[in-house]
């Protein structure tokens, strides 16, 4: 052990630990805790409460103390895997999975290339940097709800973008994507990728001001070229900021909900319906608490096979950075 | 170098306003200039169309709005709509617009922001600078955490709450809120300090400098951009939260959000767009004025000079 | 010492029942025509009584509504009284014991005997105990059609769903949306239950979701009810809007020729100023089957510690079922009162066609009563993706329907 010499190592790096409390406490009962409790009542048929698991029996009452030792329980509510079976027969729940897989792999690379390309712009001293800036990022500051709403509007072909083009004398153009089922996903692609990606542009821009001058000073005078620079020195020097920004945009779209909501309901049919709209009607909307639990359960599961290894490789093996 | 050497040197990172890096620009009209400010442009109109439209809306009438083509500027303008939004839509009974809920907004908006982020960056400075053992485990948990459907957790939260007594309280929604900025923001400063040049942390350690002096010597003023984008991402969120402030409150300290919803998803009536919009506009606001203001402290970056002295 | 003691608590007790108490009511009735009837409410209560009406209005229905009602209730910290649409939604915290029971009240004020139709009561009523309020009667089996734009089409404003059936290709020809239909999932499943209604009869629909009939599902009758969806789901193709009042709202510009939508949907019309019989007309039972369902709105009042508020619950609880306050709650709600004594000569042609409807006694129960919230999801779900894509028949759904069915509850 490398603390020879300490008298305790539990008190090397006091303070360090003490600061990290609260994350502990987040981590272990509200993450944990929380993800336990939700596996665990997804094999209940729990509608609008959650139900009692279980129920002493045989209690021994001592004397007059009125002390009484349980001394047998019995489960109750349990169903098995009968709410998973559900879901996975849910043609919903097929559908959900696949816009899912559509919408954030677009997302993710398109978020990636634009706000990098943006930041990287807005970092040549321009002058206005920061007007262009607020325009870029002020969607960001408006609700997935507002969002849906104007893009909603936008994207509606009898008032919006088609009719006014079809207005300019193009009687044949058609753009409609929020009403046919087999393109609504890119719909709501756009209006994400408006309001998320000034955030994004954000991010790495200060992840480039975070980059040591030095480097932009060395690399002009060996004659390197900007886009050389940028792919080769400054993007790998920003590895940290990408990982950030990978975890930002993804976890953003495993969760995506209101924007869905806000612009499309799900529809047409059923054809832009997500998981986490799945998760949230069958729980308030369906009374069915067992069901959302099963959904989102499946939902971390998913989650958990591909962040945890990453994340403990990624945060854990090197010492710094 | 020296401890003083190092803050000095962090103090006139601070306190220089350093210009953004980059390569150096060249002549004014050059190819590059033009291709650079012509994508900005047209970006920018791209990112500016739904603005303009949310504006113009909600300068005009309803019958202007049934009849017309959504580009189009207002005919007649009126600011009804701005003044309906603010202090006259109704939300059941209540009819103050969403000045009913403003206050409560900020309320909510101010602690929690300022909590969640000195939480968390203090967390992604132990983290990034004091790994003890088994950290990276409870990181690892918190990044997962990033990805939980929060409404999942709308109901373990409430019995936690109510266990430790702060059930329907205004702190108890800034626990929540300080809770869930948690994974992000602690990522986003672990990651920023992480990639900060080592010898300026070497050298304080050297120097005798603790945990917290560090912190709040050095990594705070070499950090403003970071915490601009902290600040960003929890007052959007904060402000613009509406289940946790609906759910883990009351209806007198309910945020301006629920009077929004109440205006935005009335479903049943004729909708409003022009009030709506307006409504929107003002609720976005508060988070607007703040990226705005707070865009200076972008401008500064890490001079590579003053760190080696 | 005792006894004085006693004595000090009997009058402490006196002088709070005669107190004043907020009563905090949540409900997610904010569009104009219900904030203005929710104030009848409040109205009646802050003058009738001593307390003060909170208002928790909270919009978007009761998707949005229950984690709020059901987190106050669990968090130990519940409002005074909250709106439910009255059925099964509230089995549960009845069963658990988080809501009061209100059968004392009920007796005071004899709810049985003034309550019409009783199937409203029912609703309420779990072991014989009555926990909830019924305040209004909404029906769904209503057909509304735009004189104007069958009189653009050159047709007959059709009496029948079979004559608005063989009119859709003449509407459409006249470049009229024949059926107007909003993309939110529970007006297809709304549609497509009053179909049943109309087509195959109340008592199919209650054997079917009340029983859960799984061969009268499966039988010819349904069948017949399915190939009328695919001809609904023919007529409704175009119709690109969202929210319901949307899909009104082309009937009251004349762009298409019917929706059917429940009594709600004449808000819409009064407030576009169209006057019923003239710009349009409506066909309870779609003109085949005229009964209607009662479903509607009714108050709940969870347990709580402080006998103030208790005592205000029973106060609240005798107001909103007070003729006065129907009468004016119901004609800003464009809802029909719960009790037959009440006089509504205000009404218009439509409302009357469905008090009289009422009066015969020709009601069915409706669907939020038979079927838990979660059936009615997944009827969401069928009915959504079925009469939005035409490569689902009649038969693959009608599968699916048997199976959800099946494993209801």
């Amino acid at each position: 052990m490398d603390t020879t010499g300490r008298p305790n190592p539990l008190f090397r790096n006091l303070s360090a630990k003490i600061a990290a409390i609260p994350m502990i406490l987040t981590a272990l009962v509200i993450f944990v805790g929380g993800t336990a409790w939700t596996v665990i009542y997804s094999f209940t048929s729990s509608k609008l409460l959650p139900k009692k698991l279980f129920e002493w029996t045989d209690v021994i009452n001592i004397g007059d103390w009125s002390l009484s030792i349980p001394t047998g329980i019995v489960w109750k509510s349990f169903v098995g895997l009968q709410q998973y079976e559900r879901l996975w027969n849910t043609n919903r729940w097929m559908v959900s999975i696949e816009n899912l897989f559509i919408y954030g792999l677009c997302s993710l690379v398109l978020s990636f290339i634009i706000g990098f390309v943006l930041a990287a712009l807005l970092d040549q001293k321009i002058r206005f940097e920061n007007t262009f800036r607020t325009i870029i990022l002020y969607p960001f500051a408006l609700s997935f709800i507002v969002t849906g709403l104007v893009w909603q509007w936008l994207l509606n072909p009898d008032f919006g973008i088609q009719s006014v083009i079809r207005g300019m004398g193009f009687v044949g153009f058609t753009f409609d994507p929020l009403y046919s089922a087999d393109i609504v996903i890119y719909g709501v692609l756009i209006a994400g990728l408006w309001q998320g990606t000034g955030l994004i542009m954000v991010l790495m821009l200060a992840g480039l001001r975070g980059i040591d001058q030095e480097i932009w000073k060395a690399a002009r005078v060996d004659g390197i070229p900007a886009w050389k620079t940028y792919l080769f020195i400054v993007i790998p020097m920003m590895r940290p900021v990408f990982i950030t920004t990978l975890v930002i945009i993804a976890s953003g779209i495993v969760r995506i909900y209101d924007l869905i909501v806000a612009q499309t309901s799900g529809g047409p049919g059923i054809s832009s319906e997500v998981p986490a709209k799945y998760v949230y009607d069958y729980m308030f909307q369906g009374q069915n608490l067992g069901q959302g639990f099963a959904a989102s359960t499946m939902m971390l599961l998913a989650v958990a096979i591909v962040v945890i290894p990453w994340a403990y490789l990624e945060f854990g093996s090197r010492k710094r950075g | 170098m020296t401890l003083s050497t190092a803050i000095a040197g962090a103090d006139a990172v601070a306190s220089r306003l350093k210009g953004p890096q980059g390569p150096k620009p060249r002549k004014r009209f050059s190819r590059r200039n033009i291709f650079i400010y012509g994508t900005l442009i047209v970006v920018a109109l791209y990112y500016a169309l739904p603005l303009y439209v949310m504006i113009v809306t909600s300068l005009k009438g309803m019958p202007e709005i049934r009849l017309g083509n959504i580009f189009a500027p207002p005919v007649e303008i009126t600011f009804e709509p701005w003044v309906k939004a603010w202090s006259e839509a109704c939300t059941g009974l209540n009819c103050e617009g969403l000045s009913r809920g403003f206050w409560n907004s900020v309320r909510i908006t101010v602690p929690s922001v300022f909590l969640s982020i000195a939480i968390a960056s203090v967390n992604g400075y132990a983290l990034a600078n004091w790994k003890f053992k088994g950290a990276e485990a409870f990181f690892t948990i918190l990044i997962f955490g990033a990805f939980i459907p929060y409404q999942v957790m709308l109901y373990p939260i409430v019995i936690i709450l109510r266990e430790i007594g702060l059930y329907g309280t205004l702190w108890g929604l800034v626990l929540v809120h300080s809770i869930f900025g948690m994974p992000i923001l602690t990522l986003l400063f672990r990651n920023y300090f992480t990639s900060l040049p080592e010898e300026l942390f070497k050298a304080a350690r050297v120097d005798g400098a603790r945990f917290w002096g560090i912190y709040f010597r050095i990594m705070l003023p070499m950090s403003l951009p970071i915490f601009v984008v902290a600040m960003i991402i929890q007052v959007t969120g904060i402000w613009n939260d509406f289940l946790f402030g609906v759910v883990y409150t009351k209806p007198d300290t309910y945020p301006m959000t629920v009077q929004l919803n109440n205006i935005v998803n009335s479903v049943q009536g004729v909708k409003e767009y022009n009030v709506n919009m307006a409504a929107t506009i003002l609720t976005g606001l508060v988070p607007l004025t703040i990226y705005f203001v707070s865009g200076k402290l972008f401008v500064r970056g890490i001079a590579a000079g003053a760190v080696k002295g | 010492m005792r006894k004085l003691a006693s004595l000090f608590a009997a009058t402490a007790l006196t002088s709070v029942s005669a107190q004043a108490a907020d009563l905090e009511v949540t409900h997610w009735w904010t569009s104009g025509g219900e904030a203005a009837a929710v104030a009848k409410f409040a109205e009646a209560f802050n003058a009738s009584t001593d307390n003060t009406w909170v208002d928790g209005a909270i919009a978007g229905s009761g998707g949005t509504a229950r984690p709020i009602i059901v987190s106050r209730i669990i968090g130990g910290d519940p409002m005074g009284a909250f709106q439910f649409n009255h059925g099964r939604q509230a089995e549960e915290l009845i069963e658990a014991g988080l809501l009061r029971d209100m059968t004392a009240v009920a007796e005071a004020e004899g709810w049985t005997d003034i309550v019409n139709p009783p199937s409203l009561l029912d609703a309420c009523t779990v072991d014989g105990k009555i926990y909830c309020a019924p305040v209004n009667i909404h029906s769904w089996q209503w057909l509304w059609l735009s004189n104007g734009a069958f009189e653009k089409a050159g047709l007959e404003v059709p009496t029948t769903w079979d004559e608005f059936v063989a009119a859709g290709p003449a509407l459409r020809e006249a470049g009229i949306q024949p059926l107007a239909l909003g993309g939110q999932p529970w007006q297809s499943s709304g549609l497509f239950n009053v179909l049943i209604v109309a087509l195959a009869g109340p008592d199919v629909l209650k054997s079917v979701y009340g029983d859960h009939d799984t061969d009268l599902a499966a039988g010819e009758e349904m069948a017949r009810v399915f190939k009328a969806a695919a001809d609904a789901r023919e007529m409704a193709e175009g119709s690109a809007v969202q929210d319901w009042n949307q899909a009104t709202n082309m009937v009251i510009t004349d762009t298409a020729g019917g929706q059917v939508m429940g009594d709600w949907a004449q808000g819409e019309f009064a407030v576009a100023g169209e006057t019923a019989g003239e710009d349009y007309s409506c066909l309870p039972g779609l003109g085949v089957n005229e009964v209607i369902s009662t479903g509607g709105d009714a108050f709940y009042f969870p347990v709580v510690d402080d006998p103030e508020i208790t005592a205000a619950q029973d106060e609240l609880a005798k107001v909103l079922l007070s003729p006065e306050t129907q009468v004016s709650f119901n004609l800003a709600k464009g809802s029909l009162p719960i009790r037959g004594d009440v006089n509504l000569d205000t009404a218009n042609d439509c409302m009357k066609k469905g008090l009289e409807i009422l009066a015969a006694g020709k009601t069915l129960p409706d669907v939020n009563m038979l079927n838990t919230e979660d059936t009615n999801n997944q009827l969401n779900d069928l009915f959504v993706e079925f009469f939005n894509d035409k490569s689902i028949t009649p038969e693959a759904a009608q599968e699916r329907f048997v199976s959800i069915i099946e494993n209801a509850d």
